[in-house]
């Protein structure tokens, strides 16, 4: 009796812990959205998402330049970073010499556990230098340079997921093409890769959703001007920036917009992460 | 075997002439357009190869070379000046900020992976819902659990900026990643090993304790490197929830900043861009071997298996 009750008294912690996941996420969501629609509601949804003006010291709270701003720099970093990624990605798994794979994915993986700050720095002291040496007369602080630092930011994602997919595609279609007197780069380039499309399209769902949560080395390379952009070089503001550079001394409703612009942040992001699921789930 | 060889010899000649042009024939075409197109492609992933790899060594040559002379004795010392922008209240603040947050963190994703590999029929909707918040979880930029953690902790709970409320936070954090790696290592466990210990007369619990979990050991002490050097890097969470005092504190309720936060308030200032560079070493190099270890125990453990 004492053991059996010892068991069910573990089975039941154990299930607390794994239902502490669940309740994490209920948690989240809650307290963003508590404390961010009511926000939302007071300055009005189509004035607080679609208005240019972000002045919060003339009571102007319209985020539409942020999100402009984050969709860009997530375009921006996947038109530098899928090709890149999407490459190096077929070329381990298909060209890679046996003795060159190990040394190559370990420093793919440490590429990836590079602190996001660290980036912040190259990109502030490099790129930017680099930057104004090219764009005579501009700060080199803009699109482009956060594009370009984002772009190396997400290579280890796009890089793994989409090896992962050519990894996990049946054999049988390498060998079917190969039969059919295919030669290898053929076979790689017009049967493997269309096969792990939907893989590499995750690949690069995923690495967009990065490029967007990313903050600490956006804020350090984008200008963080809250206006639309006009050209690649033109300073931009993210919703993931807007809010580490204002909340330090924002108070009453302009902390609040900030926190709505955290929602909207976060709805982004479930949006992009529940078409990822569906994807896999398909797959699966 | 015998009688379809003459077929095969008949048919090849008498295929030849189907075929217009003079000298060509099918297959000849199909490999001189792939010996282009596959070898420019070929070309092409090859120089994405390199150029990823000159990037990530670019990178770390240019942080170690221009930081490693900036790396004095003064940035150790134990106190923070205006004068001396010491790291060493920093790093004492992100080891106390390791250890704890693991404190937290590892029980409850360990226990939650011993209930979704041991307990939990697999496909089950309970499942489902932990794994798929887990994903969820791990999506989230870690400004919004910035956010979420001074929301929840630094208000509704009272702990202000604090030690505690960033530890709090970075364990919600870093739970998807050991939940994911222990839940591998578990599932590495072949069913023989529980499967025997059962038929010893072992109960559940004993056979999880004594058999599987000691069989899973190094995979979760990868893990734990893994969400150390999480924690490690993280910024944006902990701005607003720890905050960004330089200032080694012992008591979890006073705020303190951890390294990659010290970084980040140096290049805000912009006044101290050569002790700036020196922290991203210290960063880089804790990262740099925190990585090694994990290779290395992953190593072992494909080497044992």
């Amino acid at each position: 009796m004492e053991s059996n009750r010892k068991e069910t008294w573990l089975q039941l912690l154990f299930a607390g812990c794994a239902a502490l996941c669940i309740l994490s996420v209920a948690l989240i969501c809650w307290f963003l959205f508590a404390n961010g629609l009511p926000a939302i509601v007071e300055i009005g949804p189509l004035n607080f998402l679609f208005s240019t003006d972000w002045s919060p010291s003339q009571g102007q709270y319209g985020i539409f330049a942020m999100i402009v701003g984050s969709i860009c720099l997530g375009l921006g970093a996947a038109l530098f970073g899928v090709p890149l990624g999407v490459l190096t990605a077929i070329y381990l798994a298909y060209y890679c010499p046996k003795k060159l794979y190990g040394p190559f994915k370990s420093a793919i993986d440490l590429l990836a556990g590079i602190p996001s700050i660290v980036f912040g720095f190259f990109g502030l002291v490099v790129l930017v230098g680099w930057m104004q040496k090219v764009f005579v007369g501009s700060s080199g602080k803009g699109i482009l340079c956060a594009s370009l630092l984002l772009a190396i930011m997400i290579l280890p994602t796009i890089v793994s997921v989409s090896e992962n997919a050519l990894q996990s595609i049946d054999p049988s279609f390498y060998e079917a093409s190969r039969a059919l007197g295919a030669g290898h780069d053929h076979t790689v380039f017009f049967v493997c890769v269309p096969a792990a499309a939907r893989g590499i399209g995750t690949a690069i769902v995923l690495g967009i959703s990065r490029a967007i949560g990313e903050t600490m080395a956006v804020i350090m390379v984008a200008g963080n001007a809250a206006i639309l952009p006009t050209s690649i070089l033109s300073p931009v503001r993210t919703l993931t920036t807007g809010i580490v550079l204002e909340m330090s001394y924002a108070s009453g409703l302009h902390r609040q917009a900030l926190i709505a612009m955290g929602t909207v942040l976060f709805i982004l992001i479930l949006i992009m992460n529940i078409g990822f699921f569906k994807t896999r789930h398909q797959k699966g | 075997m015998k009688p379809l060889l003459p077929t095969t010899v008949i048919t090849q000649p008498a295929f030849l002439p189907v075929s217009k042009s003079r000298t060509r024939s099918g297959a000849d075409l199909f490999k001189k357009k792939t010996d282009r197109i596959g070898l420019a492609l070929r070309i092409l992933c090859s120089l994405a190869a390199f150029c990823s790899i000159i990037i990530l060594a670019g990178l770390i040559l240019y942080i170690l070379v221009n930081g490693i002379p900036w790396l004095k004795a003064d940035l150790f010392s134990w106190t923070y000046t205006t004068e001396n922008v010491s790291m060493m209240p920093a790093i004492l603040n992100t080891i106390l900020m390791i250890a704890a947050t693991l404190v937290i963190a590892l029980p409850v994703g360990i226990g939650a992976a011993i209930y979704l590999e041991e307990y939990a029929r697999p496909g089950s909707k309970f499942v489902d819902l932990v794994s798929i918040t887990a994903q969820t979880l791990a999506g989230i930029p870690s400004i919004v659990f910035g956010l979420f953690g001074m929301l929840l902790f630094g208000y509704a709970l009272h702990l202000g900026l604090s030690l505690l409320s960033g530890i709090l936070t970075l364990a919600i954090l870093v739970l998807p990643l050991i939940l994911r790696t222990a839940q591998e290592a578990l599932h590495a466990v072949p069913t023989s090993m529980r499967e025997a210990s059962f038929a010893l007369g072992a109960g559940r619990v004993q056979t999880i304790f004594k058999v599987v979990l000691p069989q899973a050991a190094s995979g979760i002490f990868s893990g734990i490197l893994l969400a150390s050097g999480r924690i490690l890097g993280e910024s944006a969470a902990l701005i607003y929830t720890s905050g960004t005092l330089a200032k080694a504190s012992f008591n979890l309720l006073d705020p303190g900043a951890t390294l990659s936060v010290h970084l980040y308030k140096l290049l805000n200032e912009g006044l101290y861009i050569h002790q700036a560079n020196a922290v991203a070493v210290v960063l880089l190099v804790f990262c740099i071997l925190t990585n090694l270890a994990q290779k290395l125990i992953q190593r072992k453990m494909t080497k044992g298996h």
